[in-house]
């Protein structure tokens, strides 16, 4: 079942999350409030990790298991990257979790972020049907 | 070996292991690493309507309702099975700027008395969990990704369209809990 490798990496990214405290409320409002390296350093590293990576998937072209051709879209700007950005950001700090942080809250044991995942469906749903109107 | 899995992970573990999250989807199906594209996928799996925005194959973005599905199994395994013995740790000047917004720190991952069932019947619970949750969803998806797809992947990818998208975030985040947060809190 090929999918079973997916539910690993979710499991795995779950784990992760949870056990380094990103998932936290109290941790995301130290990071906003400049208290702490945690959440900066994890951020930076991960990114500096996925740099790497990339780097050398290129570089080597290296290829799927299946052995496709690794080909990553890149991303357009758009004036949504902007202002869903800082509307993001909002409910960021609000709820101390972005959308991964969510269903591992939930599978942690908080679970009134049901609650908090459902109205992000809803939020999404929402953007979905007025997406003709704002201004990207 | 409960004891080693139950430690925490500083960020200097947690951080390389989360961005390799990004060449292991590459590598094992050429797939971008991204959360909040799940959010539209339940959509367009549950509720498409009429908008056009979720008509289309979600089927073939299974692997992705799989990967969070994943995370909810892994939360549980990190936040229960494995947890964290001692209390979440975190500075005594945010401990204290937060006691004086009403909000005390009683070792959870969130604070318990304002993230709880009952207090959804009360302004702030309302608020920061519906309405922060619907902004979250609303804003990613306006933003073509969250903290995942454009911090980690997009930034990885050197788009600079991420590196603009994550700093709206943290732009957003600052305003909340610098601006907004605190009257919320009062509420």
């Amino acid at each position: 079942m090929i999918y079973l490798r997916y539910l690993v990496v979710g499991v795995v990214f779950g784990f992760v999350l949870t056990k380094s405290e990103a998932i936290s409320w109290f941790r995301i409002q130290e990071m906003f409030r400049f208290q702490s390296v945690h959440m900066y350093g994890l951020i930076l590293s991960a990114v500096l990790v996925g740099m790497l990576s990339i780097y050398l998937i290129k570089r080597f072209r290296v290829r799927t298991l299946t052995g496709e051709p690794i080909i990553i879209e890149p991303k357009v700007f758009h004036w949504g990257n902007v202002i869903g950005g800082v509307i993001f950001g909002l409910g960021w700090a609000m709820t101390g979790a972005c959308p991964g942080p969510l269903y591992a809250l939930v599978g942690a044991g908080v679970y009134v972020m049901v609650v908090g995942l459902l109205a992000a469906i809803a939020g999404t749903w929402v953007y979905g049907l007025l997406r003709d109107r704002l201004p990207h | 070996m409960t004891e080693f899995l139950s430690r925490p992970l500083p960020w200097y573990v947690a951080g390389p292991l989360i961005g390799l999250m990004v060449p292991l989807l590459l590598k094992i199906g050429n797939k971008p690493f991204g959360i909040s594209s799940s959010l539209r996928h339940i959509c367009a799996a549950c509720v498409p309507g009429r908008v056009a925005f979720f008509r289309y194959d979600w089927k073939k973005e299974l692997w992705n309702l799989v990967l969070v599905a994943g995370i909810v199994i892994g939360g549980a395994l990190g936040g229960i099975v494995f947890r964290n013995p001692d209390p979440v740790r975190i500075s005594p000047v945010a401990q204290s700027q937060l006691s004086t917004l009403g909000v005390n720190n009683q070792g959870g991952l969130h604070p318990i008395e304002v993230f709880n069932f009952e207090s959804l019947l009360s302004p702030r619970g309302f608020i920061l969990i519906v309405v922060g949750g619907f902004l979250v969803g609303f804003g990613a998806r306006y933003a073509g990704g969250c903290t995942s797809g454009h911090s980690i992947m997009g930034m990885s990818n050197l788009q600079w369209p991420s590196l603009v998208a994550s700093c709206s975030f943290f732009a957003g985040g600052l305003l909340m809990t610098w601006v907004i947060l605190p009257r919320i809190l009062g509420l």
